[in-house]
C-alpha cells in the first residue's frame, strides 16, 4: 500500500516567521501539469500591516550592520539556495518552466545574489564623494538606505523576479516587503524558508503572497514604507499605486514588463534607486 | 580712575548705505521668453510683481497660459532635437561658460533686481546667491563634455526637455540648481519662476541670448500656479523638476503618475539645529541665527527647529536673545540689513497665523526688539522657548524668522526628536566631540547634516531631502543624474 | 568663577568650562561683520572714537626722550591744525620714559601707560615683573600693559599664568592692569578663549591681544574670541573688562571693523575709551587723513600730516 503523504500548506514569512493570514484565506495553486494542488496563504492588509512593523522595526539594525555582514548574509542564501537547487528546480518545473528554462532561472538566481553580495562595501565608493567645496569644510555625500520598501511583484518571473529586485533593496540595508501575486508562488515561498536559515535577521525580507491588485495599493497607501518597486503591474494598477505613494512621498520605481535574464536587470544602479544621498559638512580649522 | 562698573559708552549706530538701484533697468512689461524672444502671452493676461519692502509695484509680467506653453515645449524640443542634442558637448560647455561669465560680469545688477522683487536683503544676494549661481553654471559647464567619466559603465544620454518650477526664496539661485546640470546634460528646458518673483529670470533670458545661446533651449515661461500646471501636464515633457512646497510636490506626482515623466522634488522641511553642551556656544549661536533667520527663514532647509540639550538651555537662550537685538531689520537694499522683506502678504499672513498658535497654545516666545517699517511686509525674528513635539510651530514649515526651541537631554533623544517629522531634508549639529559628530550624522534622517556649521552650499556638494522633502540631489556628479538617462532613471 | 585660593586643580576646572571656538565659523562671523558700510557720520563719530581709544605707542629699543615728547604732542594735538579732535587715550612707552611722557602731557587727561614684566617675552622670575612693576607705577605710569607667560601657559601651568597676574595687579595698585596674551603665540583660538578667562580671573581690567613684538598681532577672529570672553565674563559676574586689540593695525578702515566688531559683540556700554583701546603706532594718521577725506572729499596725501 502506498504511504499517504504530508502535505504542507505554504504560509506567509512575516518578521521572521511561519504564519497563516490572520483573515484564513487560502488560494490554491495548481501544478502546471495539473498533477497536484497546493495551498497557499492569501495575504491580507492586516498580514501588509504586521509585516511592515516587523520590517520597520528590523531596518535600523540591519543598515547598522557593516557592509562586510550584509554582504556575507547575501551570499550565504546563495549557498543555500545553490545547495537546494533541486527543491528550486523543482517548484519551478510545477510553474511550467521546462528543464533547461528551469535550470537557467536558478543558475541566474544564485549568481545574481553572489554579484550583489560582493556590492554590499562597495557601493557607497561607487556613488560617494568626497565634494571639493570652495571653503574651508570637509564634504562629503554618501548613500544611505532609503528605509523600508514595498515590492509588489504580479507575475514576474517566479525567482530571478524576487531575487532580481530583493537584493539590491536590501545589500544597502533597507527592509523589504515583498508582495508576491501571480499563480507561479511556489518558488517564492521556497526561497523563505532559505531566507528563514541565511541568517537574515528577522523582518529585513518579509515575503506575502496574494493578489497583487489587492495587496499593491495597501503598501501603496501606507504612510511607513520609504519606497516602493512596482515590477510586472499593469499600468493603469501601476499609476494608480504611484498616485497613492505621493501622500507620503515615496520613492516609487515601475518596471512594467520586468527581462530579468536581461543584463540591464542586473546593476549597481538598481541599489541606487533605494539609497538616499545624505550630505555632510564640516569645518577644517583648528 | 575710571570707576570699574559704570556703564557708560557711545551709542553709535549706522548711517543708511543704501545700494543705488539706478543700473537696473525694469521693464514696465515683459513677455514670455521663448524660442529665443520676448512674446506676448498667446491671450494677453498679464500680472503685477511687487517689491515686498514697499509694496511698489515694479512691472507687469504675462502669465502663460496652456498655449504658451506648448509654443514654448515646442521651441524646447525642436532645439533639443536639433540644435543643443547634436551639439558636441565641448561646445555646450562652451556655451555654459559664458553664461557663468556673464553673470559674473552682471552680478551686481542680478543682485540688486533679486532684491527688489523678492525683498532679501543685498548683503545676501551680492555675497550668497548670485556668487552661487555663477559658480554652479561654472560648475556643471565643465561637467558638459565629461559626462562619460561621471558614472562608471554608463553611456549617459540626455532625457529631452525639462519642464522646470522653482519658488520664490532663491530665485535665481534655484534657476541655477535647475538649468545648469539640465543644459550640461543636453538637454533643453522650459522654465517658470515663482509668481511674486519673476523679474531675475527674466534677466537671465536676456542674458542667454547676449550669450548667443541657441533659440528654445532656454525658455522662461512665467505665471502662477496655472502655468505650472500646464508644463506639469504638457504630453511633450520628458522631465518635471520642481523646487517648492511638499502639497505642491505631491499633486505633482499624482498628476504625472503613468505618465513616464521623470521627476525631482525638492520640497519642504523643519530641519533640527541640535546644540550639545560642549559645543563651541558663541559660534553655535551664530549658526542658530543665520540658520533660521538667513532670507528671512524663507529657507526650506532652514534650522528651524532648535533643539537645545537642557544643561544649556538657559545660557544658550540668552545669548540668543542678545544676540537677537542686534539683527537689523529693514531696507533690503541698505548694506547693513541683516533681514529683510517677507516675500508677500501671502507668506506674511501664513508666518502671523503659525505663530498665533504658538501662541494660543501658550509657549513663550520673545522677539527682536527692532522697528518695523510701516509700508511692506515684515516680520520680526521670534523665538520660542519651550516648544513641545506636538505644537504646530514645531511640526509645520513657517518658513519664516521664527525659530521653535526643544530641549533633550542624550543623543539618543536628540536623534529621536530631530527625526520626529515627515520632512527630512537639513540636519545641524554643533558640539566638540568628534566621534559623537558622526555618530549622530549617521542617525539623523536628512540628506544635508551640517555639523558646526549651518546653511551652506557649494555646486560640487549634492543637496537633496528625505522623506517628504523630496527625492533627487541638486549639486555635485550627483545633479546630473535627474537629467541623463541612464540604468537609474 | 574660581575658588579661592587657586589651585593647580581649580585652574584646570576654569580652563575646562571655556566652551570651545570653532575657528572657521569664528572667521566667517568676523567676515560678515568686516561687510558693515559705515558711511557719513558714523564713520565720522567711529574716526573720532578711534583717536580716542588710541594707545599711542612707541616701545623701540632707539626710543629716546625726545621721541617720546614728540609723540605726547602728538597724542596732545593729533592734527595741529584743529582743535575739534579728541586727544588719544594715553601713550604708551618703555618704563624708562615714563618720567619723561608723564612731565610732557601735564594735565591733558591722556594718561600714561608702560609696558612692563619684562616686556615682550616675560621670561624672567615673578620676583623682577614685580619690581618692574612697581617701579613703572612709581614712575607715574596710569596703566600698566603685562605680559602672560605663554611659556607657562602652553606648558599647562595654568596656576603660575594666573598667580602672576594676581601678583602684578596688586603691585599695580590704583593703576590699570591690561594683560597681554600675546595671542599669535597661543596657536589656537580655543587658547586665546582660556588665557583670557585666566586673565579676567586674575583681576585684569583690560586683556590685549599682542606686545605688537609678535606676527600675527592683533587680527579680527581673536578680537572677536576676546569679546565674546568679556562677554561671558561680564554673564556670569556682572563686572566689566576692557579690551585692547594692538600690533598690525594699521588703517582706519581696519580700525573700524574693530569698532563694529566691538559695537555687535558688546554693545554700546562698551563704546568708550573706558573699556577699548587700540594699541597702534601708525594708525593715527591714516585715521586723520580719512577725516580729512570725508570733510573734503578729496584723498590726501601724508605729506600734510605730522608725523610726531
Amino acid at each position: 500500500m502506498s504511504r499517504i503523504d504530508v502535505r504542507k500548506t505554504a504560509k506567509l514569512y512575516i518578521n521572521g516567521a511561519f504564519v497563516r493570514s490572520e483573515s484564513g484565506r487560502v488560494y490554491s495553486v495548481e501544478h502546471a501539469d495539473g498533477s497536484a494542488v497546493v495551498r497557499v496563504s492569501q495575504g491580507s492588509r492586516k498580514d501588509l500591516r504586521d509585516a511592515v512593523r516587523g520590517s520597520r522595526s528590523a531596518q535600523t539594525g540591519w543598515a547598522e550592520r557593516t557592509g562586510y555582514n550584509r554582504g556575507q548574509i547575501l551570499y550565504r542564501i546563495a549557498e543555500i539556495m545553490e545547495e537546494r537547487r533541486d527543491t528550486f528546480v523543482d517548484r519551478l518545473l510545477t510553474g511550467g518552466m521546462s528543464d533547461d528554462a528551469a535550470e537557467a532561472e536558478l543558475d541566474a538566481s544564485v549568481d545574481r545574489l553572489v554579484w550583489y553580495a560582493g556590492w554590499a562595501d562597495k557601493f557607497a565608493q561607487v556613488f560617494g564623494n568626497l565634494n571639493p567645496v570652495a571653503g574651508p569644510f570637509f564634504n562629503i555625500s554618501a548613500p544611505e538606505p532609503t528605509g523600508l520598501v514595498g515590492v509588489v511583484l504580479a507575475d514576474a518571473s517566479p525567482l530571478l523576479g524576487i531575487v532580481s529586485r530583493v537584493a539590491p533593496i536590501i545589500v544597502s540595508g533597507n527592509t523589504a516587503v515583498v508582495v508576491v501575486g501571480g499563480p507561479r508562488p511556489l518558488a517564492s515561498i521556497a526561497l523563505t524558508e532559505v531566507l528563514a536559515t541565511a541568517d537574515v535577521p528577522a523582518g529585513v525580507v518579509n515575503i506575502i503572497t496574494g493578489d497583487a491588485q489587492e495587496l499593491g495599493p495597501v503598501l501603496a497607501n501606507h504612510m511607513d514604507v520609504n519606497a516602493l518597486d512596482i515590477v510586472g503591474v499593469e499600468p493603469t494598477l501601476a499609476a494608480a499605486m504611484t498616485r497613492d505613494a505621493a501622500e507620503n512621498v515615496k520613492r516609487v520605481t515601475v518596471e512594467a514588463e520586468p527581462q530579468f535574464m536581461d543584463e540591464a536587470a542586473q546593476s549597481p544602479y538598481i541599489i541606487a534607486k533605494f539609497v538616499e544621498t545624505k550630505t555632510v559638512w564640516h569645518p577644517k580649522g583648528v | 580712575m575710571t570707576d570699574h562698573t559704570i556703564e557708560k559708552g557711545i551709542e553709535w549706530e549706522y548711517a543708511p548705505s543704501v545700494q543705488g538701484a539706478e543700473m537696473v533697468s525694469i521693464a514696465s512689461t515683459y513677455g514670455l521668453f521663448i524660442d529665443g524672444a520676448f512674446v506676448d502671452p498667446t491671450d494677453g493676461e498679464m500680472f503685477p510683481t511687487i517689491n515686498p519692502a514697499t509694496e511698489e509695484q515694479l512691472s507687469s509680467v504675462a502669465a502663460a497660459g496652456v498655449a504658451d506653453i506648448d509654443l514654448a515645449v515646442k521651441a524646447a524640443r525642436s532645439a533639443f532635437e536639433n540644435v543643443w542634442g547634436p551639439m558636441k558637448p565641448a561646445e555646450r560647455a562652451k556655451y555654459l561658460y559664458r553664461i557663468a561669465r556673464l553673470l559674473q560680469e552682471r552680478a551686481r545688477e542680478f543682485a540688486i533686481l533679486e532684491t527688489l522683487d523678492g525683498g532679501k536683503p543685498i548683503k545676501e544676494s551680492r555675497d550668497i546667491d548670485i556668487p552661487l549661481v555663477a559658480a554652479y553654471f561654472f560648475y556643471y559647464a565643465g561637467w558638459a563634455d565629461k559626462l562619460d567619466y561621471a558614472f562608471p559603465g554608463i553611456d549617459p544620454k540626455p532625457i529631452g526637455v525639462a519642464g522646470q518650477i522653482i519658488p520664490w526664496n532663491f530665485p535665481m539661485l534655484m534657476l541655477a540648481w535647475k538649468i545648469a546640470p539640465a543644459l550640461a546634460a543636453g538637454n533643453t528646458v522650459v522654465l517658470k519662476p515663482a509668481e511674486t518673483t519673476p523679474l531675475t529670470a527674466l534677466l537671465f533670458a536676456q542674458l542667454c541670448a547676449e550669450a548667443g545661446l541657441p533659440d528654445g533651449v532656454v525658455n522662461i515661461v512665467t505665471g502662477d500656479g496655472r502655468t505650472g500646471a500646464a508644463i506639469v501636464e504638457h504630453p511633450d515633457i520628458d522631465k518635471i523638476a520642481f523646487t517648492g512646497s511638499t502639497g505642491v510636490g505631491k499633486a505633482i506626482r499624482r498628476a504625472i503618475a503613468g505618465t513616464g515623466k521623470k521627476l525631482t522634488l525638492e520640497l519642504g522641511g523643519k530641519g533640527a539645529h541640535i546644540v550639545f553642551d560642549d559645543a563651541p556656544l558663541d559660534q553655535a549661536v551664530e549658526g542658530v541665527i543665520n540658520g533660521i533667520f538667513f532670507n528671512q527663514g524663507h529657507v526650506c532647509c532652514a534650522g528651524s527647529r532648535l533643539l537645545v540639550q537642557e544643561s544649556i538651555r538657559d545660557q544658550l537662550l540668552d545669548k540668543l536673545r542678545s544676540r537677537l537685538d542686534t539683527l537689523r531689520v529693514g531696507n533690503p537694499l541698505d548694506k547693513n540689513t541683516d533681514v529683510g522683506a517677507i516675500n508677500s502678504a501671502a507668506q506674511l499672513q501664513r508666518i502671523e497665523a503659525l505663530v498665533a498658535s504658538g501662541r494660543d497654545a501658550g509657549v513663550e516666545m520673545f522677539q527682536s526688539s527692532c522697528d518695523l517699517p510701516t509700508k511692506g511686509f515684515w516680520y520680526a525674528p521670534t523665538v520660542f522657548t519651550d516648544v513641545s513635539q506636538s505644537h504646530r510651530i514645531a511640526q509645520e514649515e513657517i518658513f519664516g524668522p521664527v525659530l521653535a526651541t526643544m530641549t533633550f537631554r542624550t543623543p539618543d533623544e536628540a536623534i529621536e526628536k530631530a527625526n520626529n517629522t515627515p520632512y527630512g531634508l537639513s540636519a545641524g549639529v554643533w558640539t566638540t566631540k568628534g566621534s559623537r559628530i558622526l555618530w549622530m550624522a549617521d542617525r539623523l534622517r536628512a540628506g544635508v547634516v551640517w555639523a558646526n556649521t549651518f546653511n551652506k552650499f557649494d555646486p560640487t556638494s549634492p543637496f537633496g531631502g528625505y522623506k517628504e522633502s523630496g527625492f533627487g540631489r541638486e549639486g555635485g556628479r550627483h545633479g546630473l543624474l535627474p537629467y541623463l538617462e541612464g540604468p537609474w532613471s | 568663577m574660581l575658588t579661592q585660593p587657586a589651585t593647580t586643580q581649580s585652574l584646570r576646572t576654569l580652563v575646562r568650562s571655556v566652551p570651545t571656538v570653532d575657528e572657521v565659523a569664528a572667521k566667517e562671523r568676523v567676515a560678515a561683520l568686516g561687510k558693515r558700510s559705515i558711511k557719513k557720520e558714523s564713520k565720522l563719530s567711529a574716526l573720532r572714537m578711534v583717536i580716542s581709544m588710541m594707545d599711542l605707542t612707541t616701545l623701540e629699543g632707539k626710543d629716546t626722550p625726545g621721541k617720546v615728547r614728540q609723540l605726547c604732542s602728538k597724542g596732545m594735538r593729533p592734527d595741529p591744525t584743529r582743535q575739534d579732535l579728541p586727544t588719544v587715550a594715553a601713550i604708551c612707552v618703555y618704563p624708562a620714559h615714563i618720567a619723561t611722557a608723564r612731565a610732557a602731557l601735564g594735565d591733558s587727561g591722556v594718561k600714561v601707560a608702560s609696558v612692563a614684566t619684562y616686556f615682550p617675552s616675560g621670561q624672567v622670575s615673578l620676583e623682577v615683573k614685580v619690581d618692574d612693576v612697581r617701579e613703572a607705577v612709581k614712575a607715574g605710569a596710569d596703566e600698566i600693559d603685562m605680559v602672560i607667560d605663554r611659556g607657562a601657559f602652553l606648558a599647562g601651568d595654568y596656576l603660575k599664568v594666573f598667580e602672576e597676574i594676581l601678583a602684578v595687579r596688586a603691585a599695580c595698585g590704583d593703576a590699570h592692569l591690561k594683560v597681554i596674551l600675546e595671542t599669535g603665540e597661543l596657536g589656537t583660538l580655543d587658547n586665546v578663549r582660556r588665557a583670557s578667562a585666566i586673565a579676567m580671573a586674575g583681576g585684569a581690567h583690560f586683556i590685549k591681544t599682542s606686545t605688537g613684538k609678535v606676527s600675527p598681532a592683533a587680527t579680527l577672529p581673536v578680537t572677536l574670541v576676546m569679546l565674546e570672553a568679556i562677554r561671558e565674563h561680564h554673564a556670569a559676574t556682572g563686572e566689566m573688562i576692557g579690551m585692547k586689540p594692538a600690533g598690525g593695525i594699521r588703517t582706519a578702515k581696519d580700525s573700524i571693523k574693530y569698532l563694529v566688531l566691538l559695537s555687535e559683540t558688546l554693545g554700546s556700554a562698551w563704546m568708550s575709551n573706558e573699556w577699548f583701546r587700540f594699541g597702534a603706532s601708525s594708525l593715527l594718521n591714516d585715521v586723520l587723513m580719512q577725516i580729512r577725506w570725508l570733510e573734503t572729499g578729496r584723498y590726501q596725501s601724508p605729506d600734510y600730516f605730522t608725523k610726531d
